[in-house]
């Protein structure tokens, strides 16, 4: 017995030297390379995604930062602006933009003849170059400056969304021949005036500025609403969420008893932070406007809608982050004589402030991103006046960013693919920043023990 | 504790806020996808050159737009549904249960609805109500009247004169009001054209059934339902040259370099065509106005005046070019407004 059970041990191990491999070994390194590799071409997959949805949106979007505008000398003649001379803005505000689109068309014509460009095209197609918002923008200029009347004075005005898209390669003149709202005529004549220099393309601070524009408008539509609507919807996600959820968490973490209540909290806790978006934006709708009669399409609705979905993120990153704080900080504490609420306010709180902020950044990431929650509460709209300053502000209508995405893409003009692209781009600048500080804040204050 | 104070402050902000928010001074709208558009034209010229601010046009579609309509009356609630079909008697119910009783019907136009393929594609010219029948039906009767799976897999199947390439259809999904009017106004005039529909009466078939069997359409993949927007449809035609999709005479008129548009029984969809009655699929689109919040939302009759008047929906308007057909009979429409006729 007893040598059959030396003869055995020596058997198993002992036969291979170190150097030279024994089947096991060999194939639990193959298992291992294997592994390795299944995992390098995860990664792969996964960044050859990325760059086929970067490369698709950089290419679609870049250029809707960029934007066409023509200068055209405009006539503002009394007789037509203010008949009776007082320069009295509500008088005038009677000529509508109606009565503004013949001195704008008029003004662009003897713009191309002083030019010194031969065209055949007629007013009403030589009047389709510029966008419709442009007699909307001279009319509130004029209005702004009542003093101008009477003067011919330089205007920039944009370009129609056709003509500027020649200029960024979207509209060809094989592409016009086709278009019924574009003809390859009026792109020679907008590349006439582009030698002549009245039309140049530069940077469009529009796009990050100007309300929405209407189907028709794609070149006038901007981020303005958008951007300020998402503003104010995470100032109040950050201003409601962060301290609830933080106070919610201590007194779960640090004060309350363990029992079946607490337990029950913790698992609809759990719970909640996995329901779908869509469902907050039920719950909102029927407490927030139906019950409590807030205004529709209203941030404060958006941003108390976004606050219930947000604080469960924030209250499970902040445990984590109160219970990687060492029992032996609050030990201590107690130790020298600190009450519980002294031990945790001065000790413990402070070293989880890092997690607590890294957790409500990424759930603020997150909700500036949601447009699910916003479609039942009204903010998926077509707004374009700018809201006010808060706090009445905040219950004037307005968008978000994902919002403003989702509602371009639906449009009918192609030119407004290249705003949501674009639209898409801003968006990953604001996730790209927060997720940025996020990282930052933990490796600048973050504590390890 | 600072954050305490803070949580504080921010929710007595919010509170005092809350209690002091002014009376609503913009006019709401939702509805119909198809009248959005249109309705944001009109709410943007509307803001250039009232005093009122710009109204607010939600979309949703024209069910979801009448739900909301129907909620109730007050500052809380939307003032104008649009809908790309007539309110229902159900929804007239509804409404007045929540106490809407008062609803100004107004009639803005029509919206033609086009069969277009991919430019460079099959030549996909014309098309008759009957090759849509025969192409798209779940089941065609024999000549006995027995119904059998539709065995046509490709259009010179269908007709010989239609290009030689495999059925592919893209339709609106069910939940889209335009998906009606295809079934009524090109598939069931199909099968009446087609004598369908007398083979299955004769075959002992009641009126209800045949319409159902008229109107289902066929479950093989050769008939795809679009839930989403034109903007999805065009992007499935552009991936694939034998397509053939429905769209919105306005998508069709931004999209000319892309897509050809088909006639249907002869007639080319042009605004005029479809105002004639010539061209004969097309829809009247409506919004719904509260009377009761005429006096209570400043603008919100300004607006609807200035909606339907010969500027902007007339012929020669902004609405028009965009592709809404214009109604011959607006001033009719425009006393309407100005009356505040309600509906009987």
């Amino acid at each position: 017995m007893t040598d059959a059970t030396a003869e055995h041990v020596p058997s198993g191990a002992g036969q291979g030297s170190l150097l030279a491999k024994d089947a096991r070994t060999a194939k639990r390194n193959a298992a291992e390379t294997r592994f390795k590799t299944y995992g390098l071409i995860a990664v792969c997959i996964g960044i050859a995604m990325l760059i086929l949805l970067m490369t698709s949106i950089l290419s679609n979007g870049l250029s809707a930062f960029r934007q066409t505008t023509i200068q055209v000398m405009v006539e503002l003649p009394e007789d037509k602006l203010d008949k009776s001379g007082v320069r009295d803005p509500e008088v005038m505000a009677k000529v509508t933009t109606f009565g503004y689109k013949p001195l704008l068309r008029d003004s662009l014509i003897a713009t191309v003849a002083t030019a010194g460009i031969e065209t055949d095209l007629d007013p009403k197609d030589l009047e389709a170059l510029v966008s419709d918002e442009s007699v909307a923008q001279l009319r509130d200029f004029v209005l702004a400056n009542p003093e101008v009347i009477g003067q011919t004075i330089p205007v920039q005005v944009l370009a129609n969304g056709r003509i500027d898209g020649f200029f960024k390669g979207r509209v060809t003149y094989e592409s016009a021949a086709l278009d019924n709202n574009v003809s390859p005529e009026q792109l020679q004549l907008a590349e006439a005036l582009k030698e002549a220099g009245l039309l140049r393309t530069g940077f469009n601070w529009g796009f990050l500025t100007l309300p929405d524009g209407s189907d028709t408008r794609p070149e006038a539509a901007g981020l303005g609403v958008a951007i300020l609507g998402s503003l104010y919807m995470m100032l109040i996600v950050l201003a409601l969420a962060l301290p609830i959820g933080v106070a919610a968490s201590i007194y779960l973490e640090e004060f309350a008893p363990q029992n079946r209540w607490t337990d029950l909290i913790e698992v609809n806790i759990s719970n909640l932070a996995a329901v779908p978006s869509i469902v907050f934006g039920i719950l909102g709708l029927a407490i927030f406007i139906n019950f409590a009669g807030l205004p529709q399409s209203a941030p404060i609705v958006g941003g108390l809608v976004l606050t219930l979905m947000t604080l469960p993120t924030i209250i499970i990153a902040t445990r984590a982050a109160l219970k990687a704080v060492p029992p032996s900080i609050r030990d201590a504490a107690l130790g020298l004589g600190a009450s519980k609420m002294q031990s945790v306010f001065h000790h413990v709180l402070p070293l989880a402030m890092p997690g607590i902020l890294t957790g409500t950044i990424i759930g603020l990431a997150q909700a500036l991103g949601e447009t699910a929650p916003l479609l039942l509460i009204g903010m998926v709209a077509f707004v374009r006046e700018y809201p006010s300053g808060p706090p009445e502000g905040l219950f004037d209508p307005a968008t978000a960013l994902p919002v403003q995405v989702f509602n371009w893409t639906q449009r009918s003009d192609p030119a407004f693919v290249e705003r949501a692209s674009g639209a898409i781009i801003v968006l990953l600048v604001f996730l790209l920043l927060m997720n940025l500080t996020a990282i930052f804040l933990r490796r600048r204050f973050e504590r390890r023990w | 504790m600072t954050f305490t104070k803070a949580t504080v402050s921010a929710l007595a902000l919010i509170a005092a806020s809350a209690t002091t928010a002014a009376a609503r001074d913009q006019v709401q709208i939702a509805g119909s996808s198809t009248v959005l558009p249109y309705a944001s034209i009109v709410a943007e010229a509307f803001g250039e050159n009232f005093d009122f601010p710009t109204p607010v046009v939600e979309s949703g579609g024209s069910s979801a737009g009448l739900k909301r309509f129907c909620e109730g009356v007050g500052e809380n609630t939307i003032d104008i549904a649009n809908a790309s079909r007539k309110i229902r008697d159900g929804e007239i119910e509804a409404c007045a249960a929540a106490g809407v009783t008062d609803i100004i019907e107004v009639r803005i136009g029509y919206d033609g609805i086009v069969f277009a393929s991919q430019q460079s594609g099959p030549a996909f010219n014309e098309f008759t109500p009957s090759q849509w029948y025969l192409a798209l039906a779940a089941q065609i009767p024999g000549e006995d009247g027995a119904l059998a799976d539709n065995p046509n897999t490709n259009w010179t199947d269908v007709d010989a004169a239609l290009p030689d390439a495999p059925i592919l259809a893209f339709i609106p999904g069910t939940k889209h009001g335009t998906r009606e009017v295809f079934e009524e106004k090109v598939i069931l005039q199909g099968c009446e054209d087609t004598g369908a529909m007398e083979r299955m009466m004769a075959a002992g078939m009641d009126e209800d059934a045949t319409e159902e069997a008229c109107m289902s359409i066929r479950a093989d993949g050769r008939s795809v339902d679009i839930d989403g927007d034109y903007t999805e449809t065009l992007a499935r035609i552009e991936s694939d040259a034998n397509g053939v999709g429905v769209f919105g005479l306005s998508f069709y008129e931004n999209n000319t370099d892309k897509l050809k548009v088909a006639t249907m029984g002869g007639v080319v969809p042009t605004t005029e065509s479809i105002a004639s009655g010539e061209y004969p699929v097309s829809r009247p689109l409506y919004f719904y106005i509260k009377k009761a919040h005429i006096a209570a939302i400043p603008g919100l009759k300004e607006f609807a005046e200035f909606f339907v008047s010969d500027d902007i929906s007339g012929p020669e308007g902004p609405l028009a070019e965009y592709g809404l057909v214009s109604d011959p009979e607006l001033a009719d429409t425009q006393a309407v407004v100005s009356d505040e006729t309600t509906m009987q």
